[in-house]
């Protein structure tokens, strides 16, 4: 057994970095909620988003904090246009179709930046990296402490679009009532591809927040997505709330499992709470839709 | 101020309208009636810009809006309460109204919303609520009181009187009224027949996709075959 200090030192350098995972799987949700549809691209982008991180740090030498005011109204863009000018158009309508080309996106995000990039794992050395902050006995990670600031930050960013303004607001009504949204004049496309859009945004906040304590290669995002996934589906498919509720306590759950049951076994936590969900809460955790 | 002229519609390969002819102007009620399955909500598709047309045209004010977007035709003033309400349950009362403004002047939007809660007391009690959780008839209100809010010069309103109590009818009747004495043009589709054609000045029966007979609402009340054969009374 561990000393308590210890323990609570992981569970919390655990639930900072669940923060940024919450991140990841908001944007994922939003779309699901919106859209109806798993965009399987979203671990691309992420990528892409990682990938733009480090080449400004290493080319232009910007900090990683900085760079995210740079990528996220490019992620933004992208995210609006790839929607708008792909998905929408190449998919018909059609979920099924919609979720190929999703796919088919990702296939080809991933297989550009092998071409470009190889399959070579590379970090940021930051200063800050490994800096620490003490608080009484505990030694907690001073960029993970950002990532969870941030990360929060973000979510309110979120919340007052979805709640404050016209676009959050026909966000909202089109996830629920489309022909109602038509009729009084919201443009529904215009709709999916702003949700897209706020989604990839968030994906380029992560980026950002990820670089100092990770790494990145071709595949990062997918692992990510993988874990943003399960965090879906515990805060309850569509969910935004659920999606932050669900982020920490993930990232609470791989620390506890990483500390006893080995690093390597870290996400297998993960996976039984996930199992055990769908056994038993199949809605998910945190019920309450965008 | 509407003018459908040949109106051919359906769904992939069904025709539903085959040819509908039906002209309202300023200032009237025009009900809109027949039993269930004729094309009704479905020539109202047609005229929000939701279901494409076939061949046909539709005029309204003057121009030609059979090949505009929904959003440009409620813009033009041609604004739909659609059957089953179709308003926002996750957002709240207020919210389902702001974005009934979502394509006006948001600068008027603060006094339109104090006049729906002028004419709808309820709703205004009930701003803070989710939509969702109103019953049948606040909702109804709400999706009136949404349709207002985008500015309407002609408000199509789809059996309004859809599950409402005896009493909730007769009050929509009497706002219906109301909103045509205050100017307000209005397209009434409805199965409640016999109060249709009390306040409409002129009705159309639709019949298999076509208009089978169109007159003077007070003529139609009173001709004792057209009661039998397609009012059912
Ligand atoms: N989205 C749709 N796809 C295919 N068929 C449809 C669709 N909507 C309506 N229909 C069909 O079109 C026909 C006309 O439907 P419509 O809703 O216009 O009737 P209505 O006159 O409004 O009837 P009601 O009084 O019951 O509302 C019906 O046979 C209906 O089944
Ligand atoms: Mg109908």
């Amino acid at each position: 057994m561990y000393p308590i200090p210890i323990i609570a030192e992981a569970l919390i350098n655990g639930l900072m970095l669940g923060a940024v995972y919450a991140l990841v799987a908001v944007g994922l949700t939003l779309i699901y909620g919106v859209l109806h549809i798993v965009n399987f691209a979203h671990g691309a982008f992420l990528t892409l988003s990682m990938f733009g991180i480090w080449l400004l740090w290493e080319h232009a030498g910007l900090d990683p904090y900085l760079s995210i005011l740079m990528l996220t109204p490019i992620m933004f863009g992208l995210g609006y246009g790839v929607q708008r000018f792909i998905i929408g158009p190449a998919g018909h309508g059609r979920d099924n179709s919609i979720l190929l080309v999703t796919l088919g996106i990702s296939i080809v995000i991933e297989n550009g930046l092998l071409v470009v990039f190889k399959s070579d794992t590379r970090t940021i050395a930051t200063d800050y990296g490994f800096r620490v902050i003490e608080i009484g006995p505990l030694l907690l990670s001073w960029p993970r402490a950002v990532g969870f600031v941030a990360t929060m930050a973000t979510a309110v960013i979120v919340w007052l679009i979805l709640n404050r303004t016209d676009v959050g607001k026909a966000i909202r009504a089109v996830a629920k009532e489309k022909l109602g949204a038509r009729l009084v004049g919201i443009d529904v496309n215009h709709i999916y591809a702003m949700t897209f859009a706020l989604g990839s945004a968030c994906l380029a906040v992560a980026a950002g927040l990820l670089m100092p304590v990770f790494y990145v290669n071709p595949q990062t995002g997918g692992a990510f997505v993988l874990v943003a996934f399960t965090i879906v589906v515990l805060g309850g498919m569509g969910s935004v709330t659920g999606a932050l509720l669900g982020g920490l306590l993930i990232g609470v759950v791989e620390a506890a499992s990483s500390l006893f049951l080995g690093d390597s076994l870290g996400q297998l936590g993960i996976f039984v709470l996930f199992i055990l969900v769908l056994l038993f809460k199949p809605t998910g955790l945190f019920g309450a839709r965008i | 101020m509407l003018e459908v002229r040949n109106v051919r519609t359906g769904y992939g390969e069904t025709e539903i309208l085959r040819g509908v002819n039906l002209t309202v102007a300023e200032g009237e009620i025009v009900a809109v009636l027949g039993s269930n399955g004729v094309g009704k909500s479905t020539l109202n598709m047609a005229l929000s810009g939701i279901l494409p047309l076939w061949s046909g045209e539709i005029e309204f004010t003057g121009h030609r809006i059979d090949q505009r977007s929904p959003a440009e035709i409620v813009e033009a003033g041609l604004v739909q309460v659609p059957e089953g309400r179709k308003i926002f349950p996750n957002l709240t009362v207020e919210e389902n109204l702001e974005l009934g403004n979502y394509r006006g002047d948001r600068s008027r939007r603060k006094a339109m919303v104090a006049d729906v809660y002028a004419t709808f007391g309820r709703l205004k009690e009930r701003r803070r609520q989710y939509a969702g959780t109103l019953s049948g008839g606040e909702q109804q209100m709400l999706a009136i009181g949404r349709g207002m809010m985008s500015a309407p010069r002609l408000l199509i309103l789809d059996e309004p009187s859809l599950g409402l109590s005896p009493l909730l009818v007769e009050e929509m009747f009497t706002l219906i009224g109301r909103l045509a004495g205050e100017g307000l043009t209005i397209l009434l589709v409805e199965q409640n027949v016999m109060q249709s054609l009390e306040i409409a000045s002129r009705a159309y029966i639709l019949e298999n996709g076509e208009v089978v007979v169109e007159g003077a609402a007070r003529d139609l009340r009173e001709d004792a075959r057209l009661r039998q054969a397609y009012l059912g009374l």
